[in-house]
């Protein structure tokens, strides 16, 4: 009894949570404009997306933004953790509040205080300023990430190393590094994960005919509804499906080679 | 290893895609209202003139204004109405234009010049005009549709869409009250203001680009629109109608200008004239569905244009509207504080 | 670890300074300015700015902001915590597999995810074609305050859910069969046990709706059909639209600190830090 009542739960749940999506891919298909009918298959507004410049220009910049930001704030933000654990607390306290910011701040004002800083100095927006922006606020995430992992370590591993006879760029690489990397990894998924999906502050912080994805969308689905939206949502639904069964097999391959 | 090979090359797709090596054509920006201008048209302009057209896109003319003024970002092309050009002007925020880099002016119909925001269109060439009026659904609406009471009428009741910007709406609240639309004095604004929170409760929405949707769809019954937007709705969706009401209206001209500190005026100009050029210009009309002041690209239009109420605009619904002219910043505040008030009541 | 130095988190430290520190000062400033056009410098203090925004209409919109954010938490909450405890209660793998399923719509666009409910909930979308069906003719509820809330609890539930799964899947079930066998039943065992255990994960998700909840503009934008101001569309309308930076500025501030006291708040009542559920990752 219990389990009918509990996946009824877990169904109702999952129909709410998919359903919008599901209407959106279905009518991707749809021969009309409006959302109404059925109107027979049609795969036209695959097609009208793909001519569609501003589309196709918004996703190369999206994508540049996110590769650029997610490596960027990966590689300072690990470097700069590193440094953080080193710290001494009277300044490691502020450092990691001022940190702490663009986490806690709604992105709004993220943006607008952003925006402000380029206009106040005169900079110019464009591809730039949400490079810089996206920096901004990955950065944080990766230090999240990657900080506890320090913790964990035993004391004096490093120490340990080196005493066995590693050099210290060995012990880093070799016995340190290791022991980060899932930090690290996910820290740089959260970020690139952030920079794709990121509205508010692209939006502030955007100029010069340089738009992503999040602002190409809002502006599209301002005007009203339109089936080429419809058409990329599955798309890029389509895209995060197949990545998950990949990592799922390569999970998988990782528990059977342990096996 | 081989992971790290393959992360990198992945990584490297999206500059491969966008096309490597520098861009090094001449380069246009171009700010416009959004859905203003056939994509295909810029497009073949930068065929025919081997440069790199940077397109963005605006809903109102306050919005433009603020990024404009603000941001250090330049561009070469803006199309503001008569009444942002207005105080552009008085700001010195424009290039005047030379008038023999464009021939096509030409083309421009003299009613559409030497209008009052822009004395001898010393800064603005014409593109589009038209007037604010109602799009109605014929088969929901059975009161005769020519006053802006009947956007008060409660039989419509969550059927009525309203324009999001400021002048737009107050206008039409104040002409229906019997004020002009320019008006200055705060007790006829505030008057305008608590009209239109009375309104709200009956209000489907305040939409701009998304106007048309809702009312192909049938989801509205009538709407505030721009006449051009009208003509479109119309020319695709049967059942509609569109009318200026009796009060008056808005009649709005949406110019070229070249702002002072375009980097390519040049080439600025070169775009203008291409875009009064009869062929590109009916082509403009037939994508954006505004009226034109070009004769020539008139004559090239298809004939159902002729029947379409939002397109063909009568010199009596032009005659009794009046254009906005630009407030003095202190009676805009009053005006801005009353469209807060109006979008933060329930 | 001599060789690491922590100079080497100096250069980020200086970009902080450069790009949170000092665009936040900038604002600041501005709100207490009263020139808008900052550039040609008449830089007068004054606290005009915070007194305009002491206005029953102005305190109307943080009031409903704040309404709909706690509307919005409240609901994911009631959704969130049985059904974490409903998926703890799975076997090992099979709740990897819940979690995920529950947690991919994240992954697809914020903006699509919202568009999505446009059409839903537009009125010749399904839903209202299924109203229809039930005798409720002519429906729309796009462009209403539930919209608005239910677009806010769409998007923002898995915020909600994975804190307090990862709360809950922490508590050492060894304590539950002890609380059984000392007697509790599954009511005492929930309010006494569970609830108290789970309290930081529950208070880091209702942290990780509302603040997004409360701040958001597109939401309303879309679902709202712009009747629904919130303060988050003030604040875009006063830099965007109405060009008044020094007012915006002012309403910025209010509301970062609102939200500052929420979190000291919530600090207070789970004794530690933010919990933003990185490592689940």
């Amino acid at each position: 009894m219990k389990k009918i009542f509990r996946n009824l739960a877990f169904g109702l749940i999952l129909l709410f949570l998919y359903a919008p999506i599901l209407v959106l891919i279905i009518y991707s298909f749809n021969d009309s404009k409006i959302m109404g009918p059925w109107a027979g298959f049609t795969l036209k507004w695959y097609v009208m997306l793909f001519q569609d410049r501003y589309i196709l220009q918004a996703l190369y910049y999206t994508l540049i933004i996110a590769v650029v930001a997610t490596t960027v704030s990966t590689i300072v933000g690990t470097i700069s953790a590193v440094g953080i654990y080193r710290m001494r607390s009277g300044l490691k306290r502020p450092y990691l509040l001022l940190n702490n910011i663009p986490v806690l701040v709604p992105d709004i004002v993220m943006g607008i205080t952003l925006m402000s800083l380029f206009i106040f100095a005169g900079m110019k927006m464009g591809l730039t300023t949400i490079i810089i922006a996206h920096i901004t606020f990955c950065i944080p995430y990766v230090i999240l990430a990657v900080l506890p992992r320090f913790n964990r370590l035993p004391e004096n591993i490093f120490e340990a190393a080196l005493d066995l006879g590693a050099t210290p760029r060995q012990a880093f690489w070799k016995v340190l590094f290791p022991e980060i990397l899932p930090g690290v990894t996910s820290g740089a998924l959260i970020a690139f994960t952030l920079s794709i999906d990121d509205f508010v502050i692209s939006f502030f912080t955007a100029g010069n005919g340089v738009s992503n994805l999040s602002i190409t969308i809002y502006s599209m689905a301002k005007a009203g509804i339109n089936p080429k939206i419809n058409a990329l949502s599955t798309i890029m639904f389509g895209c995060i499906m197949i990545l998950l069964i990949l990592i799922n097999i390569r999970s998988e391959k990782g528990i059977k080679h342990i096996q | 290893m081989k992971k790290i090979l393959l992360i990198l090359s992945l990584l490297c797709l999206p500059f491969l895609a966008g096309g490597c090596g520098s861009d090094d054509r001449a380069e246009l920006t171009v700010y416009n209202w959004g859905d203003y201008m056939d994509p295909e048209v810029i497009a073949q302009f930068e065929e025919e003139f081997n440069c790199r057209v940077n397109y963005e896109t605006f809903t109102s003319n306050e919005d433009m204004y603020v990024k404009v003024k603000n941001s250090s970002d330049t561009y070469d092309v803006l199309v503001p109405s008569d009444y942002m050009i207005e105080r552009l002007i008085s700001e010195d925020m424009l290039r005047p234009i030379t008038k023999d880099n464009i021939p096509n002016l030409a083309n421009i119909d003299a009613s559409a010049q030497d209008l009052a925001f822009d004395p001898g269109n010393q800064y603005s060439v014409p593109y589009f005009y038209g007037v604010l009026g109602i799009v109605y659904n014929t088969a929901q609406v059975t009161e005769p549709v020519d006053s802006w009471n009947l956007l008060w009428n409660d039989k419509y009741a969550s059927k009525i869409l309203m324009y999001d910007s400021i002048r737009d709406s107050m206008g039409a609240s104040l002409k229906r009250l019997g004020f002009s639309m320019n008006e200055t004095s705060e007790a006829n604004i505030n008057a305008a203001r608590d009209a239109l929170i009375a309104q709200k409760p009956l209000v489907m929405a305040y939409v701009t680009d998304n106007v048309k949707s809702l009312m192909a769809s049938g989801d509205a019954a009538m709407a505030v629109v721009y006449s051009g937007d009208a003509a479109i709705i119309m020319s695709e969706t049967d059942n509609l109608g569109f009318a200026v009401p009796k009060e008056g209206s808005n009649a709005f001209y949406d110019n070229f200008v070249i702002p002072k500190n375009a980097q390519n005026p040049e080439l600025a100009e070169q775009f203008i004239n291409f875009m009064l050029t009869p062929e590109i210009a009916a082509r403009n009309i037939e994508y954006v569905g505004y009226s034109s002041p070009n004769t020539p690209a008139l004559a090239l239009l298809d004939a159902s244009w002729s029947d379409n109420a939002g397109f063909n605009i009568s010199k009596e619904d032009l005659a009794r509207s009046e254009i906005f002219k630009d407030l003095p910043s202190d009676v805009m505040e009053i005006y801005n504080r009353a469209w807060t008030e109006i979008n933060v009541s329930n | 670890m001599k060789s690491f130095k922590e100079y080497i988190a100096y250069p980020y430290g200086l970009w902080m300074l450069i790009f949170i520190a000092v665009p936040l000062l900038v604002v600041v400033w501005f709100s207490f300015l009263s020139n808008p056009d900052f550039k040609a410098g008449d830089y007068t203090f004054t606290l005009d700015n915070y007194q305009e925004f002491m206005d029953p209409v102005y305190l109307e919109l943080l009031y409903r902001s704040f309404l709909y954010a706690v509307i919005a938490t409240l609901i994911c909450f009631i959704i969130a915590y049985p059904l974490g405890n409903l998926i703890v209660s799975l076997p090992g793998h099979r709740q990897n597999l819940m979690i995920v399923l529950m947690i991919i719509p994240m992954w697809v666009n914020f903006l699509l995810r919202t568009y999505a409910w446009m059409v839903l909930l537009s009125g010749s979308g399904l839903i209202s074609q299924f109203l229809g069906l039930l005798g409720f003719q002519d429906v729309s509820l796009l462009y209403t305050q539930s919209a608005v809330i239910l677009g806010m609890v769409y998007n923002f539930f898995p915020y909600m859910l994975l804190p307090i799964y990862t709360a809950l899947k922490k508590i050492d079930p060894d304590l539950l069969r002890a609380a059984t066998d000392l007697g509790a039943n599954h009511f005492q065992m929930f309010i006494k046990i569970k609830v108290p255990l789970s309290l930081p994960g529950i208070v880091s998700g209702c942290m990780m709706v509302f603040m997004p909840a409360v701040s958001t503009f597109v939401i309303s934008n879309l679902l709202g059909g712009g009747k629904y101001m919130l303060v988050g569309n003030l604040i875009e309308q006063q830099f965007l639209t109405l060009n008044n930076w020094n007012f915006g500025s002012a309403i910025s501030m209010v509301l970062m600190t609102i939200i500052f006291l929420v979190l000291g708040i919530a600090r207070l009542i789970t004794g530690k830090e933010l919990d933003t559920g990185g490592q689940l990752l």
